[in-house]
């Protein structure tokens, strides 16, 4: 009789919380996958497509698919630390066939533009401004550097323009001070 | 027990942790007069001096300014204004080096001096009648920032509204070899305690203490006499130790209380100004002064006459060294700041800013170059110096391995810089190096992140537009589909008139012009036409005309001919009207002709140089720069055509 009661109460607990887990499966199930959002989040958003997707979220969804972490050359090693310590993989150089690009950003030569709108049409982030016919510039505190506009110019007006350092973003130089004792 | 304020009052000190004992060095400036240096050939201005942003230039080259006018705005509240420290000519402005390490360029107003040192007008305020609003103004607007070094806008200090309980002169001067403070109280002690009284209206604090090291006590009775008159203000003299004069030293020192990482004096009710922004804050309300000149130490062995000089604002480097007697030596370095956190300057071209305190120019003797860096040890001397109870030697591990998170764990922001780990390390580790490189890195990946984020949600934006604009353009195709599907069936079943009406009308709607403006472009645009028609043909009259000119002889002679048989004067004129034609005809193929050669040369030359592209266009340019605008059309073309065959060799 006993272990009836048994049975029966842990049947009855098996049952119940089985339907929670159910319920619960149906009530809170998430859309889409975190781990591509955390990927995402890490990534550097030039949307410049050089680790041969078309932008950061493709490549976060082959990231999290099991891709390499080290096909981004705008995030360079500290993008790779991260999405290291996120997958648990281990943090590798970046990919030989990519070099770290050094900051830079798009700038129109403006009196050879001619107005075509192509650059405007190529920029994922929508730092171009200009209409047709008329003259086009880049908000530099907007382009990513991606590189993207410089292929569609038709006249090759489009420089990628390395940014000049300034003081407020001036990293010091280990060698610069040296600090001795002075007796 | 008594209480936290009546401790204060007794006279109580507190401890810090950690600190160091360098020699200070002072002796050879303390005890010298302030020298007055003579006026330099050019002033350069840097346009920020101080934490926050450049106010707006409001003079232009060429201009002349009086002494004292200022030349930016204060058009925010983050914005302080910089002046003319002396009346002359506004010679350009454009960059300059910056009193900065990096010594990147920045920009900066140039200025000649007249040598006339002539005055604006002045308005003094009076203390008793004036009310916060406008002595806060009033500071703002003299171009005050905290002058103790980091230059933090001195208006905000005293605006601040939250309760006050202590206000804290800091007098301390703990770097080695730096007097400027000292030097400034012994002259104008009466000054601070006014400007003091200036900040006591405006902050209305339970208590003001002023701390000053016990190594300058001509200095520290001059305060204390000062100050006899004044209840609750209490000079309190120091213990010499480095670096007691940092903000958050010094209020331990003197109150026991301890700021909590990334937050303000405020947040536990106190506010720290140096004495030099007191003295300026005085001179300022009460004389209408604003900030032109600052008291420097320049000092060093390489000077035979190390002093305090009062220099303008703008001053270059050079001027005060040669006023000095520098002499130079092999290897010798030029330090802008104290020995401890001071910063090497590359180029002596560099100004005297609102809070640069001391030139040093030790000889190699004094100052040795640092020895080779070797392994750390881990005896943690380091960590028994840091006053701000850090683990430098942990914090070095973390910087080498570039690790952000570990960095933030072990509090790396609240280093303050000071350079003790550095100066007690057996290995001689420049430490301190360490830690501002892996700030810069740890803000700059801050910043990235920042911009990711902008340039994420920029991303989203255009790809939701996108999208939208495909929507848009599919529902209103499919519009147009159902009303001629419409169109037809009530077409075949009443009248063609009606289908030929709703074509009309989908039409219409499809033209996002409307017919008035359309009437209107395109009678502008005949008109154009008709312009760009007569246009050719006076053009081409022209050219008759100027063709016909060479023409004369023949014309008169088949004038003459004609003259002779037919006698009819008549028929002179066609004749030659139909010879100069041809030969027009002629001399224009001829042109054509020319030009296609022209073309095709272009063309070759295109092709020739298309792995140089830059040198063709240059070369294809000048040939028909006649027209700017036709030649940058043409180099336009060229560059597309080049650009075309350049792909398809490459596909």
């Amino acid at each position: 009789m006993s272990l009836l009661t048994a049975l029966l109460i842990l049947g009855g607990l098996a049952l119940v919380f089985g339907g929670l887990l159910g319920f619960a499966a149906v009530r809170f199930k998430v859309q889409s996958d975190p781990l591509v959002e955390q990927i995402d989040d890490i990534l550097p958003q030039t949307q410049c497509g050089q680790c041969g997707y078309p932008g950061c979220r493709p490549y976060a969804e082959a990231i999290a698919n099991g891709d390499d972490i080290n096909k981004c050359p705008p995030g360079g090693d500290s993008t790779i630390r991260k999405l290291a310590d996120l997958m648990g993989v281990e943090a590798k150089p970046l990919n030989a066939a990519q070099t770290v690009a050094i900051k830079r950003v798009a700038y129109i030569r403006e009196d050879e533009c001619i107005g075509c709108t192509k650059c405007i049409q190529a920029c994922p982030v929508d730092a171009i401004v200009g209409a047709s016919k008329l003259m086009h510039t880049v908000i530099v505190d907007e382009c990513t550097g991606c590189d993207l506009c410089v292929e569609p110019c038709p006249v090759d007006c489009i420089d990628m323009l390395p940014v000049s350092p300034t003081p407020e973003r001036w990293k010091w130089d280990l060698k610069a001070i040296p600090i001795t004792q002075v007796e | 027990m008594p209480s936290l304020f009546q401790q204060i009052q007794a006279g109580k000190l507190w401890d810090f942790h950690g600190g160091v004992h360098p020699p200070t060095r002072k002796a050879q400036t303390a005890q010298k007069p302030i020298g007055m240096l003579p006026l330099p050939d050019r002033l350069y201005i840097p346009l920020r001096q101080h934490i926050g942003v450049a106010g707006h230039i409001l003079v232009s080259s060429g201009q002349h300014v009086l002494k004292g006018q200022p030349l930016t705005s204060a058009d925010n509240s983050m914005a302080v204004p910089v002046h003319a420290p002396t009346s002359g000519t506004i010679l350009a402005i454009g960059e300059h080096t910056s009193a900065h390490p990096s010594a990147l360029p920045e920009a900066t107003i140039t200025l000649v001096p007249d040598g006339l040192d002539e005055w604006r007008t002045r308005y003094p305020l009076n203390l008793a009648t004036s009310d916060k609003l406008s002595l806060l103004e009033r500071i703002q607007e003299s171009g005050i920032a905290g002058m103790g070094g980091a230059g933090f806008p001195a208006h905000l200090k005293a605006g601040l509204t939250q309760p006050v309980d202590y206000l804290i002169i800091n007098a301390v001067e703990c770097e080695p070899y730096i007097s400027a403070d000292d030097a400034l109280i012994q002259e104008g002690a009466i000054t601070i305690v006014k400007g003091i009284d200036i900040l006591c209206k405006l902050l209305n604090p339970k208590a003001v203490l002023i701390g000053i090291e016990d190594d300058k006590p001509i200095a520290s009775a001059a305060l204390k006499a000062a100050c006899s008159q004044r209840e609750h203000y209490y000079v309190r003299d120091l213990p010499t130790k480095y670096p007691s004069g940092g903000e958050k030293q010094l209020i331990q020192l003197l109150t026991n209380k301890e700021v909590p990482a990334g937050r303000r004096p405020i947040d536990i009710g106190i506010v720290m100004l140096n004495v030099g922004t007191a003295f300026a804050i005085a001179q300022a309300v009460l004389d209408d002064h604003p900030l032109l000149s600052r008291i420097v130490t320049v000092t060093g062995e390489t000077l035979s006459q190390p002093q305090n000089v009062s220099a303008l604002i703008g001053t270059p480097v050079s001027d005060l060294l040669t006023f000095c007697g520098y002499q130079q030596q092999t290897d010798n370095k030029i330090i802008m700041g104290g020995p401890m956190m001071g910063f090497t300057l590359p180029d002596l071209s560099v100004p005297i800013t609102k809070t640069t305190n001391c030139i040093l120019a030790p000889s190699l003797h004094e100052l040795p170059q640092s020895g080779k860096e070797t392994d750390c040890i881990r005896c943690s001397a380091c960590a028994d110096a840091c006053p701000a109870s850090l683990l430098p030697q942990q914090l070095l591990w973390y910087s080498k391995a570039k690790d952000p998170a570990k960095l933030d764990e072990y509090n790396l922001f609240d280093c303050i810089e000071c350079g003790a780990c550095a100066y007690v390390c057996p290995s001689e580790i420049p430490l301190v190096q360490y830690y501002r490189v892996a700030k810069a890195e740890i803000r700059e990946q801050q910043r990235e992140a920042v911009k990711a984020e902008q340039a994420k949600a920029r991303f989203e934006a255009r790809n939701a537009r996108l999208e939208r604009e495909k929507q848009e353009r599919m529902a209103r195709n499919k519009q147009l589909a159902q009303a001629r599907e419409q169109a037809q069936q009530s077409g075949s079943s009443s009248n063609a008139v009606a289908a030929a009406l709703a074509r009309i009308k989908a039409k219409q709607a499809e033209q996002t012009v409307a017919p008035a403006d359309r009437e209107q472009l395109l009678a502008e645009r005949e008109a154009k036409k008709q312009q760009a028609r007569e246009y050719q043909a006076a053009k081409a009259a022209d050219k008759q005309q100027a063709d016909a000119v060479p023409e004369p002889p023949q014309a008169d002679a088949a004038a003459s001919s004609e003259a002779t048989t037919g006698n009819e004067p008549s028929a002179v004129e066609p004749a030659s009207a139909k010879s100069a034609a041809v030969a027009a005809a002629i001399a224009r193929a001829k042109a054509k002709k020319a030009a296609q050669a022209e073309a095709d040369k272009q063309e070759k030359m295109v092709e020739a140089e298309q792995t140089k592209q830059p040198e063709a266009i240059e070369q294809t340019t000048p040939q028909a720069a006649t027209d700017p605008r036709k030649a940058a059309i043409a180099a336009a073309i060229a560059r597309a055509k080049a650009k075309k065959q350049a792909d398809s060799e490459k596909s």
